[in-house]
């Protein structure tokens, strides 16, 4: 029993990295006002820019390097259609996320013809699972060293960087001026235009480092979790994170504990494939996938106390003339 | 996207502009082309080929066609009132469900002409259901409908996995499928109702529902520009406020266009369930809720441009099926890029050519010959 709870705990770790690093990115683009739909697209074509140069390169360095750049093009699109043209911030969303699916597997097929694929890689070209220091020698001792030995340790780069990420958001937002300003646009861009300070600058720095978050998530999908890019790889999961930083009320570690909340759902939606539960009997699979979407919607609903929203969300700034 | 006082005529405004927007995204699609090693001029003349070249060809492209009236029109009533429905994916996915139990409960018992209009009303009904919850949502308790309509998709879909697995389940096939209805609950092709008359066209997937599709564009028309509430919809969308005045109820007319919406997103089951596949399966609606957005942006929002829109994406549905099949290196999804880029295109960035051709057509016109500019 203990094995499954310690594995099931691992498995949250890893599947709430990419929810965490693309809820922090939505997080940045709505707290300037800018609503990210296409924090899935952008995410998918991180993931497939990412495996793409990793087959091509061998460096994941490399390869992570491409997926931020790619998923930082994507934003300024975003930024170009909603900042500069102040073109509805949905409708560009939509359409980021719809070409990206596209886009992904056109170009994969293209490539490598592989149907939408790309080659496999080697644990060289990825970032593989790494054991913390200690681990190993702590392995025996009961409570402490398991938790540390099979839970902590054993992740990738990426998902100890997601974990970081965190508290840098947090000390980002509320602790320094970029925070402050970055707030202040997304509820009163008027406010802080009339402060003189550019509410465009603003916002176009918030949507590029949202792409850069995405772009990092993708990278996990695609050459961390897996060996490879498949086409529509994410399955969703930008909008979980979407969910869950909604969930979080446009907060930091609230929107953290979302992810980790949904990562442990999907973590048991996986081992309950199947299962009879004492009591219960058999689980419905799908209704454990749709439980993310079930709690947003509830909370959205005001049931489980209302979600503001940042005022200035959604709406393009009119500098007045 | 607020409305600046035109000096353009309405040809450029509702003509030109959309026409070049969607230009510009064939433009980059033929880049994307190139780029692979394809040549876009090959790939346009086997589009049109595989699309237009033949009856069987047009059969096919007007059945692609007739879901994305469906979900075009679905768009285009929820955008009238300034709604946005995502969710046009999830609501066809239930009117589909609702059509096929329908059939699957009575198609022993009851003869087509019951069993068929009762089973195109389950679909619009289950439709318009999954739309007015988000409706009810936003409408009285403040949640974003964008954001709820995109967890009814995915909702919809995890349904629709639970009830085929454990419920609708053909017990003798592996695949996740229900077992295929009597001839009483299919729509008859049209290759077939032609027939009737003695007139003979090659047997493709379009059925009847394009009928009921074009019935739809008119009732839609007329609804939404002749109707008491069709007007109260279009004051709401362009001002809600203004609305309020006007002693419109905004929360009302968010439930009615919404509704209405799903309905028309739902009818997307009765061509795919009713009228091809003729059982219940997964993943019937193959993104034809996405579609429809790029349908209502390049349509306008007119029942009119939304048939024209339609033909044009069955075409590139059609054809595009052909170009993969001719040119390897193409694959279909090619057809989905198109479609975000003339979302991207002529819906965010659809005021990006304006101001150069405002200037453009000041400049031609103002020419002191024709007409020279009163200077008071």
């Amino acid at each position: 029993m203990d094995d499954i709870l310690i594995s099931t705990l691992a498995a949250t770790l890893r599947m709430a990295t990419p929810l965490i690093l693309c809820a922090m990115a939505g997080l940045f683009s709505e707290r300037s006002g800018v609503i990210d739909i296409g924090l899935e697209g952008k995410m998918l074509a991180g993931a497939f820019a990412a495996a793409t140069v990793a087959a091509e390169t061998g460096s994941p360095y490399l390869a992570l390097l491409a997926g931020i750049i790619v998923a930082i093009l994507l934003s300024l699109i975003h930024g170009f259609a909603c900042i500069t043209h102040r073109g509805d911030q949905v409708v560009s969303g939509v359409a980021i996320n719809i070409t990206a699916v596209g886009l992904t597997v056109v170009l994969g097929h293209a490539w490598y013809g592989r149907g939408g694929n790309t080659p496999d890689l080697s644990p060289e070209q990825r970032f593989m699972p790494i054991t913390l220091p200690g681990a190993d020698a702590l392995r025996d001792v009961p409570v402490i060293g398991l938790v540390y030995a099979n839970i902590i340790s054993g992740h990738s780069l990426i998902t100890y960087a997601a974990m970081l990420l965190v508290p840098l958001v947090w000390f980002l937002l509320y602790r320094t001026r970029f925070g402050l300003r970055l707030r202040a646009v997304g509820e009163a861009p008027a406010v802080v235009d009339t402060a003189g300070i550019s509410v465009v600058r603003l916002r176009y720095s918030s949507v590029m480092v949202a792409g850069l978050l995405c772009g990092v998530a993708g990278t996990f999908l695609s050459i961390s979790q897996n060996a490879t890019f498949q086409k529509e790889m994410t399955a969703g999961r930008g909008f979980i994170a979407l969910a869950a930083m909604i969930f979080g009320k446009w907060r930091p570690w609230p929107a953290f504990f979302a992810c980790l909340l949904f990562g442990f759902l999907d973590a048991i939606a996986i081992r309950l494939q199947g299962v009879s539960l004492p009591g219960i009997g058999h689980v419905p699979v799908p209704f454990i996938q749709a439980l993310p979407y079930i709690f947003t919607v509830v909370l959205l609903a005001g049931f489980i106390g209302k979600a503001v929203a940042p005022k200035a969300l959604g709406l393009p700034y009119i500098k007045e003339r | 996207m607020s409305a600046r006082p035109s000096q353009l005529p309405r040809w450029i405004e509702i003509g030109l502009l959309p026409i070049l927007n969607v230009l510009l995204a064939l433009m980059v699609a033929g880049l994307i082309l190139w780029t692979i090693g394809a040549d876009p001029f090959d790939a346009i003349v086997i589009l049109v080929k595989g699309a237009f070249g033949s009856g069987y060809a047009w059969g096919y492209t007007l059945y692609y066609a007739t879901s994305f009236i469906f979900t075009g029109l679905a768009v285009a009533v929820a955008f009238h009132a300034g709604l946005f429905n995502i969710g046009g994916e999830g609501q066809a996915v239930l009117g589909g469900l609702g059509a096929g139990a329908m059939a699957l409960a009575f198609d022993d018992i009851l003869p087509a002409p019951v069993l068929v209009p009762l089973a195109i009303l389950a679909s619009a009904v289950f439709g318009a259901a999954w739309a007015i919850v988000p409706a009810y949502l936003q409408a009285y308790r403040g949640s974003h409908i964008v954001i709820t309509t995109i967890m009814f998709n995915f909702l919809a879909s995890s349904l629709m996995v639970f009830l085929l697995v454990d419920v609708f389940r053909d017990p003798g096939q592996m695949s996740t499928q229900s077992r295929t209805f009597t001839e009483a609950a299919t729509l008859p092709e049209m290759a077939t109702v032609f027939s009737w008359v003695g007139i003979k066209i090659p047997s493709t997937p379009l059925n009847l529902s394009l009928v009921w599709a074009l019935i739809c564009c008119v009732l839609v028309t007329v609804f939404i520009w002749r109707s008491r509430l069709g007007y109260e919809i279009r004051a709401t969308g362009l001002s809600p406020r203004a609305a309020i005045y006007a002693g419109i109820k905004p929360a009302h007319v968010t439930l009615i266009a919404m509704a209405i919406s799903g309905a028309l997103a739902g009818s997307v089951g009765v061509n795919e369930i009713l009228g091809v596949q003729h059982r219940l399966l997964l993943e019937f609606v193959a993104g034809a809720g996405f579609t429809g957005i790029a349908v209502a942006l390049m349509g306008r929002n007119h029942p009119f441009g939304i048939v024209l829109a339609s033909i044009l994406f069955g075409a590139l549905y059609q054809g595009g099926a052909e170009i993969a099949f001719e040119i390897p290196t193409i694959t279909r999804e090619m057809i989905i890029t198109i479609q975000g880029l003339i979302i991207l295109f002529s819906g965010a960035l659809a005021y990006m050519n304006r101001p150069w051709v405002e200037r453009l057509y000041l400049r031609l016109t103002a020419s002191p010959v024709t007409e020279a500019p009163v200077h008071g």
